[in-house]
């Protein structure tokens, strides 16, 4: 069963991901991509981390890939156009790809030690508590520190994005209030 | 030796006054100039003869054969390995003699020059340099070994230029300064070669210890030594100008009179003979060698002799006269006389300084004119300078009992005793003395008697503090032969090696006699010549130029000598040095070099600047290849993969 | 083979697609030239760790490596957010997202 579901949904990963190589348009790869990060949920459930699951299909594909959806209508990306480009990344990125995929693979081939998963393994922790009492226990006593951190970080990060994304000199927004409210 | 005798004092006193007179000489009130100036060679003078009394009267009064005082600075100056030379200055009866003549007869020239320098306004400056000569001439003098003789050898070339130059606003004293220069350049690098060879053959350049060694194995011949002896030869024939590097001398009478007397008359020019003299244990094992320093002599006097026959410059005149006196030092040298030639010098010391200076005097007095042809009738209105002059035409003419007489014929008989080539040379030396005879004559009745040629010239008698030197070299002129040859001989011969004694020798004294009467004899037929050209029939030697017109004129044109060194050695080194140096290895090589570095800079950088183009792609592969690098560099186990391919790694681990 | 009748997958058939959807991404940041595909390609490459962290914490039974998991999730939703608003700037001035013709580093 475990065999079974891995095999399905490996593949969609790879599926998705060879997609996402081949579709012109920006808003399949898009789509893709969402299906790419649903399989790694299934994939997550599987190794026994179902807060990352649950995480993942939360974050990942409800709200990043949502952003990214947003943002390629709103640009009116169209498909991609052949341009002049340099062609080093045949000459050079071809291979260098090539050598990380090979050395990669060859160490993790190589590797002895690495056991397997089984249906129903959880983290198998030393109490018998549920994954989520374990993440959240380790979360917020050792690691609160870090924990608070990001939620700063998340916050410049939409101070950022606020920032970067406005109109240069005043916002389209009042501005188009204003002229509603003159009218 | 009781006591120093303070020889460093010698070199150091007009280095001194060298010192004084060139930094603040502008700045000081001509007097105190004065002062200084003649003060440095007096002082040295005084020294000298302290020196001389306490180590040759006092000690040993009757000039017998003491040991030469040697004194050494006490730092020394070069230790290389097994090579060791110190600063020593040796004080031996050679020395002595010559520092007599260079700081006696250079003191007379200083008075005089004060009086012929008055009105020139570089006045500190060439009291300075003559200072300074005078330190380089001591030093040569002084030297107990050939690389301080070196210095002073130098030195006085460098004493010679500035002051041959001294004029320099004139582009012919400027270029006389230059072709002095470079002249003795070219002798010099012979010098250099001799001591080259001195050191790698002696391990030493100290003359003691080399005429010891060479003393020690009387055997020792030819081969190295004649090479040696005739690299010394060509540094001996750049500095007292003999054939065939003389050509810097007449050209160097653009300086001062007084500087030609004192430097290229009493001087500086007798250094040669003094270095062979100095060397002559060398020269000795080496009859070849000698052979050519005989030949060279003679020739060089005969052929100077020729020129000065038909010269119209005063100076001239005694320019060739000078190259051809000391051609007869180097046939005395040539014939192992060294005694006779040191002789010869002191006495040419003193009439051919005062020859030159009787010259200046005249120019002096004639407002800057040298062409002897508008001269004439100067014995009524400059009669002291006359007189003067007389005496020296007298002595250099060899006319018993003048000074040249006695040094003149020792150098004749030396030569005459000396198998056939020193008879060949005998008579080459008699020739020259006739011509000596004639063309000093034809100076006196042309510069003297007669009457004035030239009616818009108002002569007048030069200062006391000119004529005062004169006067003095006039009597050393008359007697400073007196002492004899024979006993100039013994004073000398524990340096110089010991000299004929007629009594001995073949022919006996007779022989002696005859040869001196016959040097007087041509002497007489010389000054008869002239007399007949220049007195009594005027006209007689504008038609001997007539009738040998093409002969007349290699003569006043100098056997066109200079024209063919100009041809064969300037235009090619020119030639050389624009072409080849110029453009080949300053602009081709040099500058291309320097180009190529720029052009490996700017090249490289075009290759490189087309890698950084923005284009993210490009740069994103770059870094897809950096990161697969890094993790091969961190997977991968090198030293297993590469000794695969032979290469050991000799890292520990990884 | 045994332990597949039992049902037990390998985990380094789980590092396996981790490396293979890594190098995807890294083919599509080469590849692609839309910028927002590229980004996205970006996306897929922290994805592709997120799965290899999972499955070392599957392996040695620790949880901090499910605790990075998540803090890189945050960080990528940060990325991501900053990252699209800068496209939009991008955008804005120079008025096309194709990869090639943002060269020039003035805006």
């Amino acid at each position: 069963m475990h065999l079974i579901l891995f095999v399905v949904f490996a593949g969609f990963c790879l599926a998705g991901a060879i997609n996402l190589l081949l579709q012109s348009h920006p808003i399949n790869s898009a789509l893709s991509l969402i299906v790419v990060m649903t399989s790694l949920a299934v994939l997550y459930l599987l190794l026994g981390a179902e807060f990352l699951a649950a995480a993942q299909v939360i974050v990942y594909a409800g709200a990043i890939m949502v952003l990214f959806t947003f943002v390629v209508m709103l640009l009116n990306a169209g498909r991609e156009e052949r341009t002049l480009g340099s062609r080093s990344w045949r000459v050079v990125g071809f291979p260098a790809v090539v050598a990380i995929l090979a050395t990669i693979s060859t160490v993790i081939l190589k590797a002895q030690g690495l056991g397997g998963a089984r249906l129903g393994d959880g983290l198998l922790a030393k109490n018998g508590a549920s994954n989520i009492e374990t993440l959240s226990t380790v979360l917020f006593t050792e690691l609160l520190l870090p924990f608070e951190v990001t939620s700063v970080l998340i916050l410049i990060a939409i101070l950022g994005a606020v920032a970067l994304a406005r109109h240069g000199d005043g916002e389209p927004a009042s501005g188009s209030a204003e002229r509603a409210a003159g009218k | 030796m009781n006591g120093s005798l303070h020889l460093w004092l010698i070199p150091l006193l007009p280095f001194a006054g060298f010192l004084i007179n060139g930094l603040l000489g502008r700045h000081l009130p001509k007097p105190l100039v004065t002062t200084v100036a003649l003060l440095a060679p007096l002082a040295a003078f005084g020294v000298v003869l302290n020196a001389g009394f306490l180590n040759y009267v006092h000690v040993n009064p009757g000039f017998g054969d003491p040991s030469p005082y040697i004194e050494t600075c006490p730092f020394g100056w070069l230790n290389v390995g097994a090579l060791h030379i110190d600063f020593s200055f040796v004080l031996d009866q050679l020395s002595m003699v010559m520092l007599l003549v260079v700081t006696g007869v250079g003191f007379l020239i200083h008075i005089y020059s004060v009086g012929y320098m008055k009105e020139d306004e570089g006045y500190a400056r060439y009291f300075s340099y003559l200072n300074l000569f005078l330190f380089f001439m001591t030093t040569l003098v002084l030297a107990d070994n050939a690389l301080l003789m070196f210095v002073g050898w130098e030195g006085v070339g460098l004493a010679s230029y500035l002051l041959v130059g001294f004029w320099f606003q004139k582009k012919s004293a400027a270029d006389a300064g230059k072709k002095a220069f470079v002249v003795n350049r070219i002798g010099d690098f012979g010098f250099l070669i001799g001591m080259f060879l001195l050191l790698a053959n002696f391990g030493t350049l100290t003359f003691t210890d080399i005429a010891a060694k060479l003393t020690q194995n009387p055997g020792w011949t030819g081969g190295v030594l004649t090479v040696t002896a005739l690299c010394l030869l060509l540094g001996a024939t750049g500095k007292s100008a003999q054939l065939p590097l003389y050509i810097w001398l007449p050209d160097a009478m653009e300086g001062p009179t007084p500087v030609s007397a004192l430097i290229h008359a009493a001087t500086m020019v007798t250094a040669g003979v003094y270095m062979i003299a100095r060397t002559h244990v060398l020269f000795d094992h080496s009859p070849f060698a000698l052979s050519v320093v005989a030949i060279v002599g003679a020739a060089t006097a005969f052929f100077a002799a020729t020129i000065a026959l038909v010269q119209n410059d005063i100076k001239r005149v005694l320019a060739y006269s000078t190259i051809s006196q000391l051609g007869y030092m180097f046939l005395g040298c040539g014939v192992a006389a060294y005694s006779a030639a040191i002789f010869h010098l002191m006495t040419h010391a003193f009439f051919k300084a005062l020859l030159f200076l009787a010259a200046g005097s005249v120019i002096h007095g004639l407002g800057g004119e040298q062409d002897m042809r508008k001269m004439g009738g100067l014995r009524k209105k400059m009669p002291v300078t006359f007189w003067s002059m007389t005496a020296a035409v007298l002595a250099i003419s060899g006319f018993f009992p003048f000074a040249g007489f006695f040094s003149k014929d020792a150098i004749l008989y030396s030569a005459f005793q000396q198998g056939s080539l020193g008879k060949a040379l005998y008579f080459v030396g008699l020739v020259t003395a006739a011509l000596t005879a004639f063309y000093m004559f034809r100076l006196w009745y042309l510069t003297f008697m007669g009457e004035n040629r030239d009616p818009h010239f108002h002569p007048h008698e030069s200062p006391w503090s000119m004529l005062g030197p004169l006067v003095i070299l006039a009597a050393l002129s008359i007697c400073g032969g007196w002492i004899g040859i024979d006993r100039f001989g013994s004073f000398l011969s524990s340096v110089t090696g010991s000299t004929i004694d007629p009594a001995t020798a073949p022919g006996g004294k007779s022989l002696d006699f005859a040869l001196s009467g016959v040097a007087v004899l041509v002497a007489f037929i010389g000054w008869f010549v002239a007399h007949l050209f220049y007195k009594q029939k005027p006209k007689q030697p504008a038609e001997l130029a007539a009738a040998l017109p093409s002969g007349y004129k290699v003569l006043t044109n100098k056997y066109y000598v200079d024209e063919f060194y100009g041809a064969t050695v300037v235009k090619p080194l020119l030639a050389f040095s624009t072409y080849v140096l110029g453009w080949v290895v300053d602009r081709a090589i040099l500058g291309g070099a320097a180009w190529l570095l720029g052009a490996i800079a700017t090249f490289s950088g075009a290759i490189l600047q087309r890698w950084q183009s923005g284009n993210i792609r490009s740069y994103a592969a770059w870094l897809a290849a950096g990161a697969a690098a890094v993790l091969l560099f961190l997977v991968v186990q090198w030293p297993a993969v590469l000794a695969n391919f032979g290469i050991h790694l000799g890292m520990m681990g990884h | 083979m045994n332990s597949l009748l039992t049902n037990e997958v390998p985990l380094s058939w789980y590092l396996l697609l981790s490396a293979i959807l890594f190098s995807l991404g890294v083919l599509g940041f080469l590849v692609k030239r839309n910028l927002i595909t590229v980004f996205m390609s970006i996306e897929l490459m922290l994805n592709a760790v997120n799965l290899s962290f999972v499955t070392f914490a599957h392996q040695w039974h620790a949880v901090k490596g499910q605790i990075f998991v998540f803090f890189v999730m945050m960080v990528a939703a940060a990325e991501a957010a900053v990252g699209l608003a800068i496209i939009i700037a991008v955008f804005r001035t120079r008025a096309t997202l194709a990869v090639d013709r943002i060269d020039l580093m003035k805006l």
